[in-house]
């Protein structure tokens, strides 16, 4: 394998992170702003990456910074909010072409780092307000995305999953935000968020591609480098045990129904039984070789599709299924009697070697795209730890049979959700 | 085996063509960890009338039958194809389009054993009555769950609106009845005539040597025998030129409309002389209208007719071709009605030099950008193959392109008769 290399520079406002590869055609240059979860800001955050999208200083609309964007061989650009653990991210990518790979030269790397920063660090706007007109437009936008939500059946069952989990914990907080904050908003009130993320949250850059380390450092200093408080941390989510489960049913018009549940891992990225967790994982509803696809999918016909995914930074493992309305209590038992397969070692060392090959399998995969790269880097932040891609591969291979035994016994299911029509009663 | 070093973008392409027909392209990455590789046949839901392999009389097949084939094959005496490769550790996938079926895989370690997993399930069928009838569930599970899925609607919808008879109107996967149907012997019919190696390629990316790899297939198929193969007759209705109808509205439960409006290609357009042309103009012209940095986008997005998702697709194939555009909107008749006649001042509007010299900066940052992807320079691959180019001419082609071929092409593309639309209304304005 080749070695991916991460040269980290600590800057007192910013770390920097430069990874030279010659693996792809492209540079990208990912900016991240970390700060805690908090339902007060979530709505006017998840404003943000549309507003900033829409203008700058120098290129007032969104279709003027389009044009730039153009110009420099398509470069892409796309700022999103996410949810990691108990932070709430806001992520800025910039993807530009390669010039060896083009017939014009032309510094374009320092032209992405420069429109960067004009997109960052000079929106539109003027005495401490966002422009008005703008800021209505995407409340819009924003609006009509939470609302569509119910129509994504899967993404709407994810979330009421969450909410009804994680009731009075940080990471119930919706990173979309919330329709009944949206309306009082005003230009400057998000205004006063962005500096606040731009003053406060933890700030970490990383530059990927056929890269002059050199070169890129004095670039990201020339462009990125000003005096901030830099204050905020990762924080470390609230592990929270429950007595009872929580069964939560609730009825819409679809054709197909939704079952997910819950379970707490109580096991984090830092922790040493996390390799373990990958594991377990892949083996109980990760690969299609996992307990919950042969058995709850091929062997009982009951669902289109039945996985399972953990949350690297919460320690919760989350179960999906599609399943007919009326197999409701059957799909339930049989994904519980996978669980307790699992806890009482129901598997062979075999399909425990054959599962860390197809974990090994996908993080390495994960190392072919730019973007997975940097995301697989950036946990070591959100974890405040020091684990390189190669140590966490190493870790994956020591995994034992008892590892994933000691780790499923851990798991407790908290909540299950599902979402089913209206007829179910008059079918079951 | 042809070499065929590509400067521009620092790689080398080893081609060649088996004795028995298959096309095997290798593309080595010796950067990249993984390995991807894609077996492909010229073989979709639209192939559903044609003269079975060795015969000379037109059969038509149930709808649905090329994904339910493609299900099918991942089951053998011994078990599920995809536990093989699991046990190797590749994760294995399939899909079916409308005019290709593909089986791929990605793995980072035993590249050699998941190449020949893949070339031997592929190449031996196993079907029984019990295991056609045991997937028929799976399947209308499978067809139930995309029912619920507005975007699927909006898109399949707009299709039926463009097309009065050609297949591509069709589910892709059938429906709940069609798939009923299905046998083992129509399976294996379909098989025989579709998965012949003359009708397929195999394209493998990844770090590995072009010589080791291309023997190992060789031998592969040298060990194998098949049916002469003298080409694939298949049967497609007469298609009108125009569109089959102004508007399609579909009611089902969802919190806001959506409207698309898809533009029926000219078959002129479609042949092998003006595919690959044609595709680059209309991506051009609709980037430069519709995409951020276009005109129309933006008048569309001030006058509140469009919302984040709005979205085009393009699909450019030889016996069929259609654009769509659109997306959730408050207003689908006032979207409908202005996207059509935006359309319609496109040939008359057109675009400057400097604003053409833009679009093609766009088209060739979009090609290089494509590279970093083993997937999408496979799948691109073999949809330039299966329509008779070569995907690595598009970048020369594209940056030979200039402004009197460009106004040419876009002259007559559009007609207001080829314009359909289609709507998703929430249930209760039934």
């Amino acid at each position: 394998m080749r070695r991916i290399i991460e040269e980290r520079k600590r800057f007192p406002y910013f770390d920097l992170h430069l990874i030279p590869t010659k693996k792809f055609k492209t540079t990208i240059i990912t900016i991240k702003f970390l700060s805690p979860l908090s339902r007060e800001k979530a709505t006017k955050k998840a404003l943000l990456p549309f507003l900033l999208q829409k203008g700058t200083k120098q290129y007032p609309t969104e279709r003027s910074l389009r044009i730039q964007l153009d110009e420099l061989y398509d470069a892409q650009l796309s700022i999103d909010s996410a949810k990691k653990g108990e932070n709430f991210i806001t992520t800025f990518r910039m993807e530009a072409v390669n010039e060896n790979y083009l017939q014009e030269k032309g510094n374009m790397l320092e032209k992405a780092f420069d429109l960067l920063q004009e997109i960052l660090l000079s929106p539109k706007a003027e005495n401490g307000s966002f422009d008005e007109k703008t800021i209505q437009m995407e409340k819009r936008t924003l609006e009509q995305k939470i609302k569509s939500i119910v129509d994504q059946k899967m993404s709407y069952a994810n979330m009421r999953l969450i909410d009804e989990m994680c009731k009075d914990e940080p990471y119930q907080v919706h990173v979309h935000g919330y329709l009944e904050d949206l309306e009082s908003l005003n230009g400057k009130t998000v205004f006063e968020q962005y500096q606040e993320m731009i003053e406060r949250d933890r700030m970490d850059i990383y530059v990927l591609g056929d890269i002059d380390p050199v070169q890129t450092e004095k670039l990201a200093e020339k462009y990125f480098h000003f005096r901030r408080a830099n204050d905020y941390k990762p924080s470390e989510a609230q592990m929270v045990k429950k007595d009872s489960v929580n069964e939560i049913i609730e009825e819409q018009d679809v054709q197909q129904g939704k079952l997910h549940m819950g379970f707490r891992t109580f096991t984090t990225y830092k922790d040493s039984d996390y390799f373990a967790l990958q594991v377990f994982n892949g083996l109980f509803g990760g690969f299609p070789h996992s307990k919950l696809f042969l058995n709850v999918r091929e062997k009982h016909q009951l669902a289109y599709y039945a996985s399972s995914r953990f949350e690297s930074h919460k320690g919760l493992l989350l179960v999906f299924s599609g399943i007919a309305p009326e197999q409701y209590g059957n799909a339930k038992t049989i994904i519980l009697k996978q669980m307790d397969d699992m806890k009482e070692g129901k598997f062979t060392d075999q399909e425990v070697e054959e599962t860390k090959k197809l974990v090994l399998n996908q993080l390495k995969e994960t190392l072919d795209h730019p973007y997975g790269i940097v995301e697989m880097l950036y946990h070591q932040v959100l974890a405040q730890i020091e684990r390189s891609p190669d140590e966490l591969l190493n870790h994956i291979r020591k995994v034992t049979k008892n590892d994933v035994e000691q780790i499923a016994e851990k798991i407790q299911l908290d909540t299950v959700y599902f979402l089913t029509n209206e007829n179910k009663g008059e079918q079951s | 085996m042809n070499e065929r070093v590509l400067h521009q973008v620092n790689e080398t392409l080893y081609e060649k063509e088996l004795d028995n027909g298959l096309k095997v392209v290798l593309l080595p990455r010796k950067e990249m960890e993984k390995t991807y590789a894609i077996f492909a046949t010229k073989y979709g839901s639209i192939d559903q009338t044609f003269t079975p392999i060795g015969q000379d009389r037109f059969i038509s097949v149930p709808d649905g039958i090329a994904h339910f084939l493609e299900h099918k094959l991942f089951e053998k005496e011994d078990g599920d194809v995809f536990q093989a490769f699991t046990r190797q550790g590749a994760s294995a996938n399939a899909y079916t389009s409308f005019s290709r079926t593909a089986y791929l895989f990605s793995c980072t370690e035993n590249v050699r054993e998941n190449v020949e997993t893949l070339l031997n399930f592929v190449q031996e069928p196993y079907f029984t009555e019990e295991t056609v009838e045991k997937e028929k569930g799976i399947i209308a599970q499978e067809i139930k769950m995309y029912d619920d899925e507005p975007n699927w609607r909006l898109f399949f919808g707009t299709i039926q609106a463009l097309y009065a008879k050609h297949p591509v109107r069709i589910d892709i996967a059938g429906t709940v009845d069609s798939i009923q149907d299905i046998t083992k012997d129509d399976l294996y019919t379909c098989y025989h005539t579709f998965y012949h190696p003359a009708n397929m390629v195999l394209f493998i990316t990844g770090p590995f040597s072009p010589e080791s790899m291309m023997e190992l297939i060789e031998e592969n198929q040298n060990t194998k025998t098949f049916q002469p193969f003298d080409g694939i007759k298949r049967h497609y209705p007469d298609e009108p030129i125009e569109a089959g109808m102004e508007v399609n509205k579909i009611h089902m439960p969802v919190s806001h409309p959506k409207c698309m409006i898809g533009l029926k290609e000219t078959p002129s357009r479609l042949t092998h002389d003006h595919l690959m042309t044609s595709r680059f103009v209309s991506s051009m012209i609709y980037d430069y209208f519709f995409s951020k940095s276009g005109e129309y986008y933006e008048q569309l997005y001030e006058l509140g007719l469009i919302e984040d998702d709005f979205d085009l697709e393009l699909h450019m194939e030889r016996d069929f071709g259609f654009s769509a555009i659109g997306g959730s909107t408050p207003e689908p008749e006032k979207l409908h009605e202005t996207l059509k006649n935006m359309l319609l001042t496109i040939a008359r509007k057109g675009i400057s030099e400097g604003e053409f010299d833009r679009m093609k900066k766009k088209q060739i940052g979009n090609l290089v950008r494509s590279l970093n992807s083993l997937e999408s320079t496979a799948n691109q691959y073999i949809y330039y193959h299966q329509n008779g180019f070569n995907y690595f001419d598009a970048l020369p082609t594209l940056e030979k392109l200039d402004m009197v071929t460009f106004k040419q092409y876009v002259e007559n593309w559009i007609d207001e008769k080829r314009i359909s639309a289609c709507y998703i209304l929430p249930k209760n304005q039934e």
